[in-house]
């Protein structure tokens, strides 16, 4: 469950005030609305990357608002994917199970299945240099839910590539949906994107989140 | 645009040309075969590195600090760190010098006094007032250096390091410093150029004392001052060489870095 009690932003000059928004848990929601508007800024508010001038984040019935990053159990991939230019794939989908102290043999297995699931196995020894867009994508997906978060933040994950790379992930993220089950919040300026996968929609215009009703 | 960068080009080819027009190789076998010129040779070597080092080892929390923070206070770190680079080298020295034999409060307890009576390490006039006088100077060529590297570097691959449960620390030691290698061998490079073309703040500080003090750039000054013209220009000459094999060293060594990363796709470690 992800819930924003009156959240307030203030970056610079931009301001976004009072955003209240809640995602039951197991739902996939989709927030859409103009390039600047502040949904970056909303994911990073989530994250704890980004501390909010006041309001409050609840994650899971639990008050984080105060929780360091990576203490509230969150898969986080930015628009940029921000893969670690010296680790190969196979670090990547271990990062977080070794900061969560995962004995080896969960370490393996749970990057094997990771890998498995997002379809990345002959990829493992491979350095991120020479991936291409949809590899890296998946890639920084593997990153994030390796450690099976308990909710899981895209940030237009899908906005770099190229049609049909797009289609393959979109079925990727459908099929994710449903085998973990976690509750997703996906930035998108993409419809199509939105209307495949959207348990919820919600837009964010003029300041304002407001929920869209789905067809 | 290209005759006015051949200008300086030909310029510094021009200055070594006449050097090397000037001095002869019996010149070079002269300074060479004086034990006080191969003591130089070997402070120069030791307290270069020394300094160059210990330059890098502040410059990369500090370079960090000022590439990725901002907190009050930070503007006049920033502009603290510039001092020593706009300072004229005698002043530096004199205060280095003032610093260390400032008598401080009634009993006027004095720093240089207090190291070597009580800890057994004297400083001024000695080898650690070359590497300290080095050090002061090189150190803030360092930390711009390393905060330009850290610029370069996405911040944003350390700030999911740390929704993966990193702390501040653990994603700068796992992601950031990892991805610094080039920028700290260019640091540890300019650090060290800078450490050898040191004069001012070493003779003021240091003094030039044949077989204590004496590194490459006093030896110059010692020459002249003796009026042995060709053994100033040969020792300078001396100086050029040793800049340009450890530089051309330093430089392979971060190629070589480059290439094995490119090979296998971890470029640093």
């Amino acid at each position: 469950m992800i819930r924003l009690d009156n959240i307030s932003i203030t970056v610079g000059t931009f301001h976004l005030p009072n955003v209240s928004l809640e995602i039951e848990r197991g739902r996939y929601a989709i927030l859409m609305g103009k390039t600047g508007c502040g949904k970056t800024s909303l994911l990073e508010t989530i994250c704890g990357l980004r501390k909010p001038s006041s309001g409050s984040v609840w994650l899971q019935d639990v008050d984080v608002t105060r929780y360091a990053p990576g203490d509230r159990e969150i898969g986080y991939v930015p628009q940029d994917l921000a893969l670690f230019p010296t680790y190969n794939v196979a670090e990547h989908l271990e990062f977080g199970l070794k900061l969560h102290k995962a004995s080896p043999s969960q370490l393996k297995q749970r990057r094997d299945e990771t890998a498995e699931i997002l379809g990345i196995t002959h990829l493992l020894r491979r350095p991120i240099d020479g991936l291409s867009g949809g590899e890296a994508q998946r890639v920084a997906l593997g990153r994030a839910i390796a450690v099976e978060p308990s909710v899981l933040l895209l940030d237009e994950p899908l906005s770099a590539l190229d049609e049909e790379t797009r289609d393959e992930m979109l079925e990727l993220l459908q099929s994710l949906k449903e085998a973990t089950n976690v509750t997703t919040l996906h930035v998108t300026h993409n419809l199509a994107e939105a209307e495949r996968l959207a348990d919820c929609r919600y837009r964010l215009s003029d300041s304002v989140l407001e929920h869209v009703a789905i067809d | 645009m290209g005759g006015i960068s051949s200008c300086f080009l030909l310029l510094i080819v021009l200055l070594i040309a006449a050097d090397l027009a000037f001095t002869s190789l019996a010149d070079f076998k002269n300074v060479l075969a004086k034990p006080e010129i191969r003591a130089s040779i070997r402070l120069t070597l030791l307290s270069c590195t020394v300094s160059a080092i210990l330059s890098v080892i502040v410059a990369i929390p500090l370079g960090y600090l000022l590439s990725r923070f901002r907190f009050p206070g930070r503007f006049l770190i920033d502009t603290l760190v510039d001092i020593p680079i706009v300072l004229p080298p005698l002043v530096l020295g004199l205060s280095l010098l003032i610093l260390f034999h400032l008598p401080i409060g009634s009993s006027g307890w004095e720093l240089e006094t207090w190291l070597r009576d009580e800890v057994g390490f004297p400083v001024t006039y000695r080898w650690p007032a070359v590497v300290i006088a080095q050090f002061a100077v090189a150190c803030a060529f360092a930390i711009r250096t390393m905060g330009v590297t850290f610029d370069q570097i996405n911040p944003r691959a350390e700030d999911v390091a740390r929704t993966l449960g990193c702390t501040r620390l653990q994603a700068f030691v796992q992601i950031a410093l990892p991805q610094s290698g080039r920028g700290i061998i260019a640091a540890l490079t300019i650090a060290w150029a800078r450490a050898l073309g040191e004069f001012g703040p070493i003779l003021v500080f240091a003094g030039a004392t044949r077989m204590r003090t004496e590194v490459l750039s006093t030896s110059v000054f010692l020459e002249m001052s003796v009026g042995d013209l060709n053994a100033a220009v040969a020792v300078s000459l001396l100086m050029v060489t040793i800049a340009i094999v450890v530089l051309v060293a330093l430089r392979g060594l971060g190629a070589r870095r480059w290439r094995l990363g490119t090979l296998t796709g971890d470029r640093t470690r």
